[in-house]
């Protein structure tokens, strides 16, 4: 049924990192699930994340056995597709936590704006792949990314989830990017967004005004954001060298934090295995990203380079998001780490993102 | 399989593919500096600060809006209350120290166990209740024996107090705890278990004005919990005071002359609208609403057949009674059925088909006109007036007088009345109109209903010449330092249905209730001011034809309820009045002299203020 090249071809190297990720991820996640619930709950939860995985891995599995190219074909059926889910999370979608985000479909709850994420790298890379060259986009090239952009943008704001809406922005902007644009177009672009800044600004109402400079400035909510910041970051200072042992975590023990167990995990992990077990944690992270970039180098087919350039970026902000946001560098934005977050959405989205670049890493002997 | 590879346009990706592992490479060497930075070079504080918990969050509750009366006077306040706290995480033996606390201050354990187990589970590090509002005593014995109970502490936090229990309580209203199910509507974003909330009257009705916006600390704490350092503060920000219409003086004598009495009194400044007076009788202590009412209380309140929870000025529907011979002066002389010098003759009884509609006065009137028949409230001479009028026209000068609609008071729960008209009796009981009922309905009997603060509104108008006015209970709005932050303006929401002529019949009428030889309240009259009115009395239960029953025999609930609606002075009236007393008989003899009494006490403030002044 398959080339048996492929198989030989099997990128086993990445998979293993994936697992080792994913392992170290349910440890940590035993940690900080422990320190807020009673056993039971703890035993659910866990369970639950196990099977998120599982079913993740498998979804991965199947992802890979798609040919690449044949996303490429598709590209704006499955871009249709995720709008059309957005919209429908919009008409009928389950609210939680003051916005609509999900999506429910037989037992599943889906959060289409996780799907769109890959949707949109897909059609943007197939955008590039035939517009991009070595001098640069200039606008016109420009036009229809842009409105590919826009539209799941807006779809995603109204639900509302800024967060996710402005990761969106950040995939397809480093993708846009990265694929080069005219010198000129670029520095007209910069001005263009120094020059919004202000006029948005003026803009606002007040109270929208302090929102965002809280966003900007945990500080200046010492009672909310502000005093999570200073809990993780005594969390995360607490673990010293080699931190204070599993399960030993005192400031998690205390339940601290809010969503310890989801946005806030990293900082259960640097409080219990200390500088030792964020570095290994980080150069795993690291090992992945720069894989995914050389799975790009390797592929002759600039649809698939750009599409595994894209998946990594996707990957990439979500890890620099969130430890940053977790050790006081970045505003507190509900961005999960990859493979170690409680939650299913994130998981079954990234395995896709990994299916898709072991795929192309497979076919990378392959001509054309 | 080398020609792709040495594509050009492959080699310039593949640069850019190198400058992106550049960028991945720099980020992660900041990710990691910064895990340095704060787990070795600061490690040391921060593992000093984790091993005590050390930092820890305190909220600040703001104190709720004031209120004032229209003189400025302070009528709702807040005391500082000493809350009793415990957190878990220092107390060490969490039952042991609350089971010392209890015999120390003398409170049940289970009492305040239960307390921390309504705070839920988690959250170890954080204040929980045990007991609020504790006494001095109380407070005195914790304190001596602070070191003995780790993680007890006590916070004195703002309270709400209601300085005159009973008086205008309805009007007011209480606050109570929020609970599990209004916090999950997500209307109250800002506000957490354990807050309070406007249950009732004002309180609930202007919450969003006198909640204010809660503060925080973030302290630094020894290992039993006690503080050694502030962090950080936000302070909280007060609500916002209230300036009401009220005149509590007056408030008060009406509070004190309904006491024992069930019923309402109701007073309106006729050039505004502004409430002056809104009492119900029986009343309650707000007071007991704070911290939460016992069962027993409230068990007490509930069962009280006199209903001191509804407010009767607003929540409570009478039949109009006499007082609705107003409605009917001004369709009859309005539909030009009647004028000023149409007379009738009152035998003491109608006949009307083949039944006999009886006059209060039962060997009749003789022969008046109508401003008579409203001074001395001839029946008969309503009964035929009503009768050329028929019910549907009355219903629509009744509802162009404000009747049967809300007044729009800015109060929950007000009552609409109820305005009958033919098409009403059809829909609700299938049954066509008899001209029989038009009759009753042109005396105020029947199925009419009004509310107390609807015949007030009337009164104003008729007073000031014909202006309806949305009731007004709260003038202005204003911050701590006195700044006024909303303005509320007198609103018209229409005006009476009647020409200047008619209403001159009708207010001459009015007038010679009081000031007449033989108006039904002449015994009201006072010195110096001329008094314009109407009494009502409202069967509650009728008496078959030939019995004959003293009503001092009746039972109370089935005695008659006593209306007495006016403005004063005559001519220039600067207070409308609405009295309802509840099984009071006679509008004469219960209702009106309430009224009488408020109307001197009122009026003497002006003629000081006059006397000052020339």
């Amino acid at each position: 049924m398959f080339d048996r090249r492929l198989i030989e071809n099997f990128d086993w190297g990445f998979i293993i990192l994936i697992l080792l990720i994913g392992s170290i991820g349910l440890v940590i996640l035993h940690s900080a699930l422990s320190a807020g619930h009673d056993t039971g709950v703890v035993h659910i939860l866990f369970k639950k994340q196990i099977i998120w995985m599982g079913t993740g891995f498998i979804i991965m599995m199947i992802t890979l056995l798609i040919d690449f190219r044949n996303l490429d074909q598709l590209n704006l059926f499955i871009y249709a597709l995720c709008v059309g889910l957005l919209i429908s999370v919009i008409l009928f979608g389950q609210v939680g936590g003051g916005s609509r985000r999900w999506l429910l479909i037989g037992f599943f709850r889906i959060q289409p704006s996780e799907l769109m994420k890959i949707a949109l790298i897909i059609s943007l890379s197939s955008v590039y792949a035939t517009s991009a060259s070595q001098t640069g986009l200039n606008f016109r090239k420009l036009i229809k990314p842009g409105i590919l952009c826009t539209i799941p943008f807006i779809l995603i704001v109204k639900q509302p989830d800024l967060g996710t809406g402005l990761l969106l922005l950040l995939i397809a902007g480093s993708i846009t990017l990265f694929v080069k644009l005219e010198r000129k177009v670029f520095f007209t672009l910069s001005g263009v967004c120094f020059a919004a800044v202000p006029l948005v600004w003026f803009g606002l109402k007040e109270y929208q005004k302090l929102r965002i400079l809280t966003f900007l400035n945990p500080d200046r909510d010492p009672l909310g954001a502000g005093y999570h910041i200073i809990q993780s970051k005594i969390a995360i200072g607490s673990g010293m060298l080699t931190g204070k042992g599993f399960l030993k975590g005192t400031q998690s023990a205390l339940s601290f934090l809010p969503e310890q167990h989801t946005d806030f995990i990293a900082s259960v992990l640097a409080e219990e295995w200390g500088l030792a077990g964020c570095s290994v944690l980080l150069i795993l992270y690291f090992f992945l990203l720069l894989w995914g970039l050389n799975i790009a180098y390797n592929c002759r087919n600039m649809f698939g380079s750009i599409l595994a350039f894209g998946v990594t970026t996707m990957i990439f902000w979500q890890i620099f998001i969130n430890i940053g946001m977790v050790m006081g560098l970045m505003p507190v934005v509900g961005v999960p780490l990859p493979l170690v977050s409680y939650g299913g959405s994130s998981v079954i989205t990234n395995m896709m993102g990994f299916g898709i670049l072991l795929n192309i890493s497979m076919q990378k002997f392959s001509s054309n | 399989m080398t020609e792709f590879n040495k594509n050009p346009d492959r080699e310039w990706i593949k640069k850019r593919l190198i400058g992106a592992s550049v960028c991945v490479l720099f980020v992660f060497a900041i990710l990691f500096f910064r895990l340095i930075y704060l787990q070795i070079i600061k490690g040391e504080e921060y593992r000093r600060l984790s091993e005590k918990n050390a930092v820890r969050l305190k909220t600040i509750k703001p104190s709720r809006g004031l209120m004032f009366d229209r003189n400025k006077r302070l009528i709702v306040d807040n005391r500082p209350s000493f809350n009793l706290k415990i957190v878990r995480e220092d107390a060490g033996d969490v039952e042991k120290t609350v089971e010392k606390v209890a015999k120390l201050i003398q409170v049940p354990f289970r009492e305040l166990m239960d307390s921390i187990a309504r705070a839920g589970k988690g959250a170890f590090y954080k204040s929980v209740i045990l007991k609020n509002d504790i006494s001095r005593e109380q407070l005195a014995i914790v304190e001596a024996h602070k070191f003995d109970l780790p993680g007890i502490h006590i916070d004195i936090e703002p309270t709400r107090h209601y300085m005159y229990k009973k008086t205008a309580a309805h009007l007011l209203g209480y606050i109570g705890q929020i609970n599990r199910k209004e916090l999950k509507t997500g209307k109250y974003p800002n506000l957490k278990s354990g807050d309070l909330i406007g249950r009732y009257g004002i309180e609930k009705s202007f919450e969003k004005y006198l909640q204010g916006k809660r503060g925080g600390r973030q302290i630094e704490v020894d290992a039993n919990g006690r503080m050694i350092k502030i962090l950080r503060t936000i302070d909280p920000v007060s609500g916002l005071d209230l300036n009401l219409t009220l005149d509590f003086d007056l408030q008060e004598t009406a509070q004190k002359l309904l006491e024992n009495k069930d019923g309402t009194v109701v007073a309106i400044d006729p050039d505004n609208g502004d409430v002056l007076v809104m009492a119900s009788s029986p009343s309650f202590d707000q007071n007991d609403f704070i911290g939460g009412i016992s069962i027993k209380k409230w068990k007490e309140l509930m069962t009280d057949p006199g209903k001191p929870m509804i407010n009767k000025a607003i929540q409570a529907e009478y039949p109009p009674a006499s007082t609705y011979k107003i409605i009917t002066s001004f369709a009859a002389l309005e539909e030009k059925h009647i004028d000023i010098n149409t007379t009738a003759y009152c035998p003491g009884f109608f006949k009307y088909g083949n039944r006999v509609y009886r006059c209060w006065k039962k060997y009749g009137h003789g022969e008046l006109s109508i401003i008579d028949a409203l001074a001395q409230s001839c029946d008969v001479f309503y009964y035929q007036a009503g009768e050329k009028v028929g019910v549907d026209a009355l219903a629509q000068y009744a509802r162009g007088s404000g009747l049967g609609k809300k007044t729009g008071i800015m109060l929950e729960n007000e009552k609409t009345g109820l305005i009958p008209t033919s098409v009403w009796k059809k829909k609700r009981y299938n049954e066509s109109w008899q001209g029989g009922e038009t009759l009753s309905i042109a005396i105020g009997q029947g199925y009419n209903l009004v509310t107390p603060l609807q015949m007030a509104v009337l009164m104003a108008a008729v007073g000031n010449g014909g202006t309806l006015y949305r009731p007004r209970i709260v003038k202005t709005i204003e911050d701590s330092h006195g700044k006024i932050v909303k303005k509320i303006e007198p609103e018209i929401t229409g005006g009476l249905p009647a020409s200047k002529e008619t209403l001159n019949i009708v207010k001459n009428g009015l007038l010679k209730v009081v000031q007449g030889a033989r108006g039904t309240a002449r015994g009201i009259r006072l010195k110096n001011v001329e008094i314009a009115g109407k009494t009502g009395t409202a069967q509650v239960f009728s008496i078959k034809k030939g019995e004959k029953i003293k009503t001092e025999d009746l039972e109370y609930s089935l005695r008659d309820h006593a209306w007495f609606v006016c403005y004063a002075p005559a001519q220039n009236p600067v207070i409308a009045l609405s009295v309802m007393i509840e099984h009071g008989e006679h509008g004469s003899s219960t209702a009106a002299p309430i009224a009488g009494a408020l109307i001197e006490q009122y009026m003497q403030g002006f003629l000081i203020k006059d006397g000052l002044t020339e």
